[in-house]
């Protein structure tokens, strides 16, 4: 079944940097179009997490296994890896010199070589499903924060992404934003796109999260089923830091 | 009274030898300023390179630059050039100005580079952009962009740096003004001159680079 197919394994990953701890023997499982988030107070090493997947950061130790093949530095083209897994940053790093197709455009067509035709079209389809079809040549500082993500979000779409990877989307974004986003973010999981998420939307959390994974301190503490672990966490520091988000 | 009117007499009575001396400046700033930019651009990128090496030999040519006046530089170049590979005198004076100024724009695009937040890099990286496309397509036009206005002023400079060839014997504005000034003994309303002819170009040029600071704007 399609379902078993594991498209990220993490083993006893550890991250430092230079004197300080940031993750502590990691070990992870994603599925094919699981959605795990990861919760934890700041710092707790949750987006360290995250950017090792992207290799964005290099582990010290351990191993990272991606659709079934372990990443190594200096055997693979890290960049082969990134073209399937896409990422959504806390500040959106659109580019700003480029209208927002062009964002979302540029990767395919100078990665992947698509055609520029092809590639517009394809763009504009995933914009329109963003919700964001009458902004094409729109410059990103024109734009909202809650739209520039949704941007992010298409332009990381645009490279079709097995796995997509957001690294606390809505945190950046003033509170009546954060909806926009958080729907388009859910829309992906009802299609069943793989998706490891770093957020502080418990809502979201609850709603959408397959899998949930409590971090503190550079270590999963947790990881179970959202409602299993929201309704009853066995312990008592995942208890603590949920009574004191909730 | 007398003299504002010989001025203009000067002024209106020398133009065609001047022009001569303003199409050389013209050229050889323009050719010197478009090497320099190269220059400027391969060693901001060996600063920024992360390689010992590559870095020590960007930090000793920006430190020669630096620590030699230009006209000794000129003249290095000059009589170096001019005695080993027999080149014209244009493209000795043109290679002297260029490796004066590539350092001061290398300066200017490292630091516009290094200005550019690094989730830009990162985004790049993340939609499985190597290192080098990224640097071409997302962190350069924004740098270059960025960098306008202190390149603009680099190129005024430059230009004005440029009446330096005259002392190799080019006869750029500056070697016509000297040469005419000596020939008639009549030396101020000649260097009066030539102060308008750099002054139009620099109106010019600061011109053009605020249209292009205009047109750059339209993102923002």
């Amino acid at each position: 079944m399609s379902e078993e197919r594991e498209m990220i394994r993490v083993e006893q990953l550890n991250k430092s940097f230079g004197e300080l701890h940031v993750l502590k023997d990691i070990d992870l499982t994603v599925k094919e179009s699981d959605v795990v988030v990861l919760i934890g107070a700041s710092g707790s090493g949750k987006s360290t997490l995250l950017r090792c997947l992207n290799f964005l950061e290099i582990k010290n130790s351990g191993s990272i296994t991606i659709d079934g093949e372990q990443i190594e530095k200096k055997s693979h083209d890290l960049n082969k890896i990134r073209q399937k897994v896409g990422m959504v940053f806390q500040h959106f790093n659109l580019f700003p010199h480029m209208t927002v197709l062009e964002n979302v455009i540029e990767a395919p067509t100078q990665v992947k070589g698509v055609k520029k035709s092809e590639a517009i079209k394809e763009g504009k389809i995933l914009l329109d499903k963003v919700g964001l079809g009458d902004k094409y040549d729109v410059y990103p500082s024109k734009l909202s924060g809650g739209q520039k993500q949704r941007v992010a979000i298409a332009r990381a779409l645009a490279m079709k992404p097995d796995v997509m990877l957001f690294d606390e989307p809505t945190s950046a974004l003033d509170p009546e934003l954060v909806n926009e986003v958080l729907a388009t973010m859910k829309g992906l999981a009802e299609e069943g796109m793989t998706m490891v998420v770093v957020t502080h939307e418990m809502g979201f959390a609850r709603e959408v999260a397959d899998w949930l994974v409590y971090m503190h301190e550079g270590r999963i503490v947790e990881y179970g089923h959202a409602d299993e672990i929201f309704n009853k966490p066995k312990e008592q520091r995942t208890r603590d830091f949920l009574s004191s988000v909730l | 009274m007398e003299d504002i009117l010989h001025f203009f007499d000067v002024f209106i009575g020398s133009y065609d030898v001047f022009l001569d001396g303003l199409w050389i400046t013209v050229k050889l700033s323009v050719v010197s300023l478009l090497i320099a930019i190269v220059i400027g651009l391969f060693v901001a990128l060996l600063k920024i390179s992360n390689i010992k090496i590559f870095e020590w030999i960007a930090d000793a040519y920006i430190w020669i630059v630096r620590g030699t006046p230009l006209i000794v530089q000129i003249f290095i170049l000059y009589y170096g050039l001019t005695d080993i590979l027999l080149i014209p005198m244009f493209w000795a004076g043109a290679a002297g100005l260029a490796f004066h100024s590539g350092a001061y724009i290398a300066e200017i695009i490292r630091g516009a580079i290094q200005s550019i937040d690094k989730g830009q890099r990162e985004a790049g990286l993340s939609l499985g952009m190597n290192k080098g496309l990224t640097m071409k397509r997302i962190i350069l036009p924004q740098a270059f962009r960025r960098a306008v206005p202190s390149l603009g002023n680099q190129f005024i400079i430059g230009i004005k740096d440029s009446s330096l060839v005259s002392f190799i014997g080019m006869q750029d504005l500056f070697g016509v003004a000297s040469t005419m000034g000596s020939n008639t003994f009549d030396y101020l309303p000649y260097y009066m001159t030539v102060a308008v002819y750099y002054l139009l170009i620099v109106l010019v040029l600061t011109f053009i680079v605020n249209k292009i600071e205009k047109r750059l704007a339209v993102s923002d």
